[in-house]
């Protein structure tokens, strides 16, 4: 007899969906609310506190988003994603868009069809191993037991590696981030490796961090960005350059803090046209004018997102490296703002 | 006036169609088959348009590209250059291996608990009912996950075995290493070895056949004939003059004989698993998420397969017990000569669904990492390449072939063991 | 008359029985030590309990409930029982328990799962327990729509004219039926309601909520976790399952070769396939199926598939329940000169649902099981809800609680309801007698 009941709210489901192909973000202003894939549990990119609040790197990439449209930090619904179906519901239009530390490569450009809008973190695969093992290179860890996660570019840039330098080790997949700490703590495996982020951000949660070391080598290049479906370019635009106004922002010094007074008009016009005084890029994008100021407002720019997340002062202690400004020797450059 | 007992005559009017208890059926199957065949059409339709909006075409060319991830535990050789295709094979090799470790355990340790169960030992009965509640009440995900935990956070790793005073130390005359990677036991090692042939060449599905086993099975198994043939002679000589020759020497000396010549031919000795490096080197090991894998799976079914047995047991008439006590059999003889034997009639259907379901279960090795076809297949493979549609298509036709042949089996041995009724 | 002195003329007094075969010592000898055999059985089964008991006792008993992370936990624990001690750090549970419950359903709404529950159980009661008065049975017609308002909210309109639907049925059924025949009837009872539901009822509840609105906090699914999702998945796989099951099994009954073997087909397939890959359907391919744009929650679609899967379980149950009946039955029906459904409705039916019912709750027990597996698609049901509470770093690296918390909830679960389909087979035995 449920059934029916079900149908209704079916039905209700599909005719909402109708209007799917009037383009997205006409779809999300409609909706009232933007739907944003994350992961369903990385320390310092997606977590979820006591109250079911999200919050985390790529979460404020979301919420940034959300408000850049709605002016509303929390007019965003989040849909944890497995590393199995994430591409499917991206594809299939059950997420607006993706923050999910997911790899810029060409075939998910390509041949998986999406765009990706930019990126908010440059990471890399790395390896750790216990300090006591006396490993200082990981061409080192010949007939090494490694931990990976599965689903993602890790395993495969793992098996490149050691077949280019000609040593054997040994797998162990598995599934959640969360499991491969635990069987690398308990001495499962001899190294535990994935992005180079996830690697401090999950020693920063041992007990005795300082006895294990993370390994020089980087062995691959991990671009981790939003992305979105191919064949929306205003919504493309509308993410890419909501993320491109954060770094901005940075680069300019608009924090959180002066943002209510920078908006007043500055002598600056770069400022004054990212913040919405001068010129009508928010009209260009569909949005309103002040839409690069709520993005801002709601979690401040790229470095206070980072600060507050995953910086130096939290648990987790990544210091900016590649992700400090071009004008600090790091690789973040954003287009100029005109 | 004849036209009263004549039947009415009617031509086939439409009607008939519903009304007519002749035709209605046929109406009722012909609009089922359209109505299934609009269904398929709908589906077949939908899916084409969508595939078409994603840019999207179907095919499995993807399986003879390379796989580029490792696996860590195969039948068969095997590297990352390998195709999705041989990925997906050693996958379904694994599934097999952990389903059919399970299935032989499971039935072992289920029977085992299901008589205990019914002992009279009031301790033993109660430990039995506990263990069957416990494991039948909690799910087998978290079972699974459990014995992993726990065989990571006790057993020992490879290092706690290096130095002077080791924290741990292998067992079985240094023989075998338990560690939380997994089991080390000694593998048979052939100095005089003839070699392996080497089957389908280059091909995807290529498979080593090592010779040295070929010419033991031979030896074995031929001297397990000639021992048959042995105890047919004595059976004949004892029909015709009443008394049997001993042959037990002579059958065993034909059974082990050759095949200890042919070990020792062939230069059999054992090689013995060390630590080299990061891990134990030389003998043949088990890594711990199949053991945590074969483990939970067998222990959860057991627990199932005892309920099975205990009711089959209790099926049998309280009569059967009586009477053979009566004859003077001991407690353990009515169990293995009586009850169990009628008994398993009542078991063996039971016990086939349990079989698929383990089977079925199985691929819940996602959970830990073992990887069998579910994480092969419908894992890496579908995450590297993007082909839901192909691979989920794939891994259901697999999973339901299997299930498919173990009824088809179980069910042939059940008609053969069923009590055949005059 | 001379007394036989020889033969006694008052009765002995009963001896006491020997010491060692009464009382405790008695006891012990009998069930405990009755033979080597069991002697040996006995000291190991007593030292095995020990070995596991001597560990994980102290472990949950020093377990601490204050911590505030788990590095505290750790704190207070060496800090009470000395340096190298483990215990457990019960303080996840204190901090989390309502996500393990509820997921991330909003804590001011509580009450709305919690009522559905307690509606469930007095819905079932009168299904489970035949002493309980009949008039409940309403309230268990009604109870499925209640609870769909209860936990997703919005207008209570929606579910109302989802239901008007079936009294639509009910009434066409009878008036058709009175003019024009019983074939008219079915034909009508089933039109009726899904032209209702297809074109007026959506327009009919929004009308009704501009005129009286009555809605309740609208909640998407996005947000059910924790306990709720698995009992949300379960029983409406279950219940959904019923019908569909019935029908099945009066296909793969019944002696239409195609109908039979479209049946057959479709519960031997599902019955050959692990839910896992059904559950990869749900979330990578459902949507694949579908006309292009539909979209629908993750939840609904694995509900569907869990349905599916629910429903061919459910068939081999009834199957059984049909094959259990005795022929007489089904010839005393066509006696009476009752067509097919009648005879199914009236007299079949009842029996053999009433002789499943024990199976029918082993499958749910096993559905219910069945649910953790959605937290491989990253649903979060308790395991996957583990997950993320291990995310947070106050709680990173904890495992054995929150595992140990929903295995015990689970075997709360499980092991009444199979104690339930026990006591029912019972009756049901006594009752064949």
């Amino acid at each position: 007899m449920k059934r029916f009941a079900f149908i209704g709210a079916l039905t209700a489901a599909t005719f909402a969906a109708g209007f799917a192909s009037a383009g997205t973000l006409d779809d999300v202003k409609a909706k009232g609310f933007l739907q944003c894939g994350v992961a369903t549990g990385v320390v310092g990119f997606a977590t979820a506190d006591a109250n079911g609040r999200w919050d985390g790197f790529d979460v404020s990439v979301c919420r940034a988003v959300a408000a850049a449209i709605f002016g509303d930090g929390d007019a965003v619904k989040f849909t944890p994603l497995s590393s199995k179906n994430r591409f499917t519901a991206l594809s299939s239009g059950e997420v607006d868009m993706l923050a999910r530390n997911t790899t810029w490569t060409f075939s998910r450009d390509v041949e998986l069809k999406f765009n990706f809008v930019g990126v908010n973190y440059y990471d890399g695969q790395g390896f750790m191993v216990p300090k006591a093992l006396g490993v200082t290179s990981a061409k080192d860890l010949d007939g090494a037991t490694v931990c990976i996660q599965t689903g993602t570019t890790t395993e495969l840039n793992l098996a490149d590696f050691f077949r280019k330098n000609g040593i054997s080790y040994e797998p162990v997949p598995i599934e959640t981030n969360n499991e491969a700490i635990q069987q690398y703590i308990a001495g499962a495996c001899d190294a535990y490796t994935t992005d180079a982020s996830g690697l401090a951000s999950a020693r920063a949660t041992f007990e005795n961090p300082k006895d294990h070391i993370i390994l020089p080598e980087i062995v691959s290049k991990e671009p981790l960005g939003p992305l979105v479906r191919h064949g929306d370019d205003q919504w493309m635009d509308v993410v890419r350059w909501t993320l491109n106004a954060l770094i901005e922002a940075e680069e300019y010094g608009v924090t959180s803090a002066n943002l209510a007074e920078l908006a007043k008009g500055t002598d600056n016009p770069e400022i004054n046209r990212l913040l919405g005084t001068e010129g009508n890029l928010g009209e260009m994008l569909g949005l309103s004018a002040d839409w690069a100021q709520k993005a801002i407002a709601v979690g401040g720019n790229y470095a206070e997102i980072f600060e507050r997340n995953i910086g130096e002062n939290t648990p987790i202690g990544l210091s900016r490296g590649l992700n400090a400004q071009w004008t600090d020797g790091g690789l973040l450059y954003s287009p100029p703002f005109r | 006036m004849t036209a009263l007992s004549d039947p009415p005559k009617e031509g086939f009017r439409l009607g008939m169609l519903i009304y007519d208890s002749r035709y209605r059926s046929m109406t009722i199957q012909v609009a089922a088959l359209v109505g299934f065949i609009a269904l398929a059409i709908w589906l077949v339709s939908n899916t084409a348009a969508n595939l078409a909006a994603l840019d999207k075409s179907l095919g499995f060319g993807f399986l003879m590209e390379p796989a580029g991830y490792d696996i860590n535990q195969t039948l068969l050789e095997y590297s990352s250059r390998d195709t999705h295709l041989r990925a997906s094979l050693l996958g379904l090799l694994n599934t097999l291996l952990v389903a059919a470790m399970g299935c032989i355990t499971a039935t072992i340790v289920g029977v085992i608990i299901g008589v205990l169960r019914l002992s009279h030992n009031w301790l033993v009965a109660r430990l039995m009912t506990v263990y069957v509640e416990l494991f039948r009440n909690v799910p087998v995900l978290l079972w699974i996950v459990l014995i992993m935990a726990v065989s990571i956070e006790t057993l020992p790793q490879p290092r706690d075995f290096r130095g002077d005073n080791p924290a741990a130390t292998m067992k079985v005359f240094d023989s075998v290493a338990v560690t939380n990677r997994g089991l080390y036991v000694p593998e048979p090692l052939f100095s005089r070895s003839l070699g392996n042939t080497h089957l389908l060449g280059e091909s995807s599905l290529r498979f080593d056949v090592s010779n040295d086993l070929i010419v033991i099975l031979i030896a074995l198994f031929g001297g397990i004939y000639a021992a048959h043939r042995v105890r047919v002679r004595a059976d004949r000589i004892q029909a015709q003059t009443g008394l049997r020759p001993t042959t037990w020497w002579q059958r065993l000396g034909l059974i082990t004989g050759p095949t200890i010549v042919v070990l020792i031919a062939l230069g059999f000795h054992l090689g013995y698993p060390a630590l080299k490096g990061f891990n134990f080197s030389g003998g043949t090991y088990m890594r711990n998420s199949l053991l945590a894998l074969w483990l939970a799976l067998s222990l959860y079914t057991a627990a199932f397969i005892a309920e099975i047995v205990r009711s089959g047991i209790n099926a049998i008439s309280k009569g059967q017990s009586e009477a053979a006590a009566a004859l003077g059999l001991r407690q353990r003889r009515i169990m293995s000569l009586v009850i169990l034997p009628q008994a398993m009639r009542v078991i063996i259907p039971p016990l086939i669904s349990q079989y698929l379901n383990l089977t079925k279960n199985s691929s819940l090795a996602i959970a830990v990492g073992y990887m069998d076809i579910t994480g092969t297949l419908g894992g890496i493979t579908l995450n590297q390449t993007g082909r839901e549609l192909e691979t989920i298509m794939m891994l259901m036709l697999v999973y339901l072939g299997i299930s498919l042949s173990i009824s088809f089996v179980m069910n042939w041995y059940n008609d053969r063991v069923k009590l055949k009724e005059r | 008359m001379k007394t036989e002195s020889y033969v006694r003329t008052e009765m002995l007094g009963e001896k006491s029985p020997p010491a060692t075969t009464v009382g405790l010592i008695g006891w012990v000898r009998e069930n405990l030590f009755n033979g080597w055999f069991n002697s040996i059985l006995s000291v190991l089964s007593a030292l095995a309990l020990f070995f596991v008991l001597e560990d994980i006792l102290p472990w949950i008993w020093r377990g601490t409930w204050t911590g505030t992370s788990l590095q505290n936990c750790r704190e207070v624990i060496q800090a009470t029982y000395g340096e190298g001690v483990t215990a457990a750090c019960w303080s996840v549970i204190g901090d989390r328990y309502h996500q393990l419950l509820f997921g991330f359903y909003p804590s001011e709404l509580y009450w709305r799962p919690i009522l559905a529950f307690v509606g469930l159980l007095v819905a079932l009661s009168p299904v489970l327990f035949t002493s309980m008065p009949r008039k409940f049975l309403w309230f268990s017609a009604v109870y499925p729509f209640l609870c769909f308002w209860l936990l997703w909210g919005g207008s209570v309109w929606l579910p109302l004219s989802a239901l008007a639907g079936f009294v639509l049925g009910y009434l066409a059924f009878g008036s058709v039926g009175k003019a024009a025949g019983n074939l008219a009837a079915v034909i009508a009872a089933i039109l009726v309601p899904v032209l209702w539901w297809l074109f007026l009822a959506g327009n009919v509840a929004s009308g009704l909520e501009s005129f009286i609105p009555l809605e309740l906090q609208h909640v998407e699914s996005a947000k059910f976790g924790g306990f709720m999702l698995s009992v949300t998945i379960g029983v409406t796989g279950i219940a959904l399952s019923l019908p569909i099951g019935i029908l099945l099994a009066l296909g793969r009954q019944s002696d239409l070769l195609i109908l039979k073997s479209m049946c057959v087909g479709f519960i031997e397939f599902i019955r050959g396939v692990p839910l896992i890959t059904l559950l990869f359907v749900a979330s990578t391919l459902l949507n694949i199926f579908l006309p292009p744009g539909t979209q629908f929650d993750i939840i609904l679609r694995v509900i569907i598939m869990v349905t599916l899967f629910a429903s061919a379980y459910m068939a081999e149950v009834i199957r059984g329940g049909l094959a259990a009946l005795p022929k007489g039955q089904y010839e005393a029906a066509d006696s009476l000169g009752l067509d097919y459904w009648q005879a199914q409705r009236l007299i079949i039916m009842p029996q053999a649902l009433k002789i499943s019912i024990p199976s029918i709750v082993s499958t749910f027990i096993g559905l219910f099981k069945d649910t953790t597996l959605v937290s491989i698609i990253a649903l979060l049901d308790p395991i996957g809800m583990s997950n993320t509470i291990r995310s947070d770093t106050d709680w990173n690296g904890i495992v054995w609680e929150l595992y140990g918390f929903t295995a015990m909830i689970f075997f709360i679960f499980c092991f009444s309801m199979s104690r339930y389909s026990m006591y029912l087979e019972r009756k049901l035995q006594t009752g064949h007698r």
